[in-house]
């Protein structure tokens, strides 16, 4: 499967570019949604008048803002089950991504939740026939003494229970914003807003449409008679639909199960993780940039033990590594010219050694050195005595003095391959590879390196030739 | 890819998302009651009869309790379970028993039942039984138009079944 996602990956990164890929920015494109709606719905509530009658009155029949409201909810929706989707496939959801994926499943029915809600605000058919359903619904659990859908028998609901609803499009909505919160918790610099023009093309899509097709109105409630045809919003009530044509119970039955086997996924047994990253307090002066730099929020600053002055230390939370190596990359002590036979470095993998890398350009003798990630394309097919290949975990591992050491051990060139943006396994370390060779972030690149020895190519798996074609311009 | 091709690509996804959003945002039409059908909602909630009925207490009751709690009667708090039949033109179309509600059975019971049946005129029968005794009976004969609801409830206040 992930050869097929790599690929669509690839025609949508042509058409809107690597960075700008809506695919690989699903999660933040449902974040940006999340406050479309929570700004149209503010303007909705200054407008609406919180009672079962003046309700559909003061919302009128249609409008832009309701249908840019309720085109968000849709919205929010697909791309929140896209993004699970997307995650699953791509095997993102057990180990360092637990929390992440067991927060984002809990927030999904929140989300429906929230959306069955607001169709009953505005108090038309299609609410009446949301909100009766709703209630016929709950009451197949055995937790309520008297009927629910009893509320919704005779003549018109009252202001006090329509205060109640309004209520509890109002509670939901920010216990969904608390979970959001939540469930970017574990994730180091989380992107919550897109790229500017993926989030522009997005906001204006949803605005054209709602101008082209208005949110229409199914007429006021009426509980004497039920609404028998409705223009029914599949992607948020389809399980009104689903409960009639089944069973109440069957229907949460079937909810339940599917809600239990997401959340137990990550529990699935799988094979052994690698050894994570291990703190060397001796060679750690608590400088932070790991931390900053922890794609997974994994690691954070304590007290160093043995040093006075307030100096700290880092120290990782083993059940958030992801054992990618960015954090050595980020640290300054991961430099090739400290003295001593053994590099020790500050933060390090037990089992990816720095010092290995340090031999192996020492010792190299190549004309080209080009260090590559394990995850993007293949450095075996680049097999030639004037080229020596590093893969390292993540391109993120590489510290940048590395490639002013490879140049100075005699290599004439140095190039770096990292994933494409947006398609690192570790989610960074292509930005971060790329911003610290460019001398944009720290630790940096020397600046007398000649820029025109070096090279950093964007390659995912199955793209070699892009990285043979790269080398053989730098040749 | 060329400019122009790269913008008539993010064009057509574009109006991709928002055609998925804007078709089954309101389509296909969900038929939620056929056109020639009326629903008949029975529901109720009612306190049954107490199961027994109250008695004095015995002397050896009395002396056994507390001298705060020396009420002169005897109360059981269970309560009879209420069973309900609704006929359709003569056949029963729904019974139910509805058993108190609390885990002393001393709460209230209650019913909520959605009947499907064909617009038109109708003979409605409906018997309700809260305890020992004869309970109560109503009979009429309604006209429903489609999609209609008639919803047949229980109030003592109002003279016990209700049809509205």
């Amino acid at each position: 499967m992930r050869p097929w996602l790599r690929a669509l990956d690839h025609r949508f990164d042509d058409a809107f570019g690597a960075g700008a890929n809506p695919l690989k920015q699903l999660g933040a494109l449902a974040f940006l949604v999340l406050w479309l709606l929570a700004a149209t719905g503010i303007v909705l509530y200054a407008l609406l008048e919180t009672s079962a009658e003046g309700a559909y009155r003061s919302i009128g029949a249609g409008g832009a803002l309701r249908g840019l409201h309720r085109y968000g909810a849709d919205a929010f929706a697909l791309l929140a089950v896209l993004h699970l989707v997307r995650e699953w496939l791509l095997g993102r959801y057990a180990g360092f991504r637990r929390h992440s994926w067991t927060t984002g499943v809990i927030l999904l029915p929140l989300l429906f939740a929230c959306a069955i809600g607001g169709f009953w605000l505005h108090w038309d058919r299609l609410g009446q026939f949301s909100a009766t359903a709703t209630a016929e619904w709950l009451d197949a659990l055995p937790f309520f003494e008297s009927p629910l859908a009893r509320n919704f028998l005779h003549g018109a609901v009252g202001d006090r229970l329509f205060s109640l609803l309004v209520f509890i499009h109002l509670g939901l909505p920010l216990l969904l914003v608390f979970g959001c919160w939540a469930h970017v918790q574990r994730i180091g610099t989380a992107r919550v807003f897109p790229r500017r023009g993926l989030a522009a093309g997005t906001l204006l899509t949803l605005l054209l449409l709602a101008l082209v097709l208005p949110a229409h109105s199914e007429g006021p409630a009426d509980l004497a008679s039920v609404p028998s045809a409705i223009a029914l919003d599949w992607l948020l009530l389809f399980v009104h639909p689903l409960a009639q044509w089944t069973s109440a119970a069957a229907t949460w039955g079937l909810l339940a199960l599917a809600l239990a086997a997401l959340l137990l996924l990550p529990f699935v047994p799988r094979q052994s993780s690698e050894p994570v990253a291990q703190v060397d307090p001796a060679h750690c002066n608590g400088c932070g940039l790991c931390v900053a730099d922890c794609p997974f929020a994994a690691i954070t600053l304590v007290p160093h033990p043995a040093r006075r002055g307030g100096v700290q230390l880092a120290q990782v939370r083993a059940a958030s590594c992801a054992s990618c190596g960015i954090c050595t990359g980020a640290c300054p002590s991961s430099s090739p010219w400290r003295k001593g036979t053994i590099l020790a470095t500050g933060i390090a993998l037990p089992h990816r050694s720095l010092a290995r890398v340090r031999e192996r350009l020492r010792t190299g003798g190549a004309c080209i050195v080009v260090f590559g990630c394990e995850h993007g394309a293949r450095l075996e097919s680049l097999a030639d005595a004037k080229v020596v290949a590093v893969t390292l975990p993540c391109s993120g591992m590489l510290p940048p003095s590395f490639v002013d050491y490879a140049l100075r051990q005699g290599a004439d060139r140095v190039l770096v391959s990292t994933c494409r943006e947006g398609g690192c396994e570790f989610r960074l370390g292509p930005r971060w590879t790329t911003e610290r060779l460019h001398g944009e972030r720290e630790p940096r690149l020397r600046a007398d390196v000649p820029a025109a020895r070096w090279r950093v190519v964007p390659a995912d798996a199955g793209e070699e030739d892009r990285l043979r074609e790269a080398l053989e311009t730098l040749q | 890819m060329k400019d122009w091709r790269r913008w008539l690509a993010q064009a057509l996804l574009y109006g991709l998302f928002a055609l998925f959003i804007g078709v089954f945002s309101r389509w296909p039409t969900y038929q939620a009651l056929p056109p020639d059908q009326a629903l008949l909602k029975v529901s109720f909630i009612h306190h049954g009869q107490h199961v027994a009925p109250c008695r004095p207490y015995t002397p050896d009751e009395l002396a056994k309790l507390p001298p705060n709690m020396r009420a002169p009667l005897k109360c059981d708090r269970a309560r009879a379970p209420v069973e309900i039949e609704v006929d359709l033109d003569g056949a029963t179309v729904f019974r139910h028993v509805a058993p108190a509600g609390g885990l002393s059975h001393d709460g209230a019971s209650s019913v909520y039942h959605r009947l499907q049946v064909a617009a038109g005129e109708h003979r409605i029968a409906v018997r309700l039984k809260d305890g020992p005794g004869a309970g109560y009976t109503r009979e009429a004969t309604v006209r429903l138009a489609p999609a209609q609801v008639l919803v047949i409830d229980f109030d003592p206040q109002k003279g016990g079944i209700t049809f509205s």
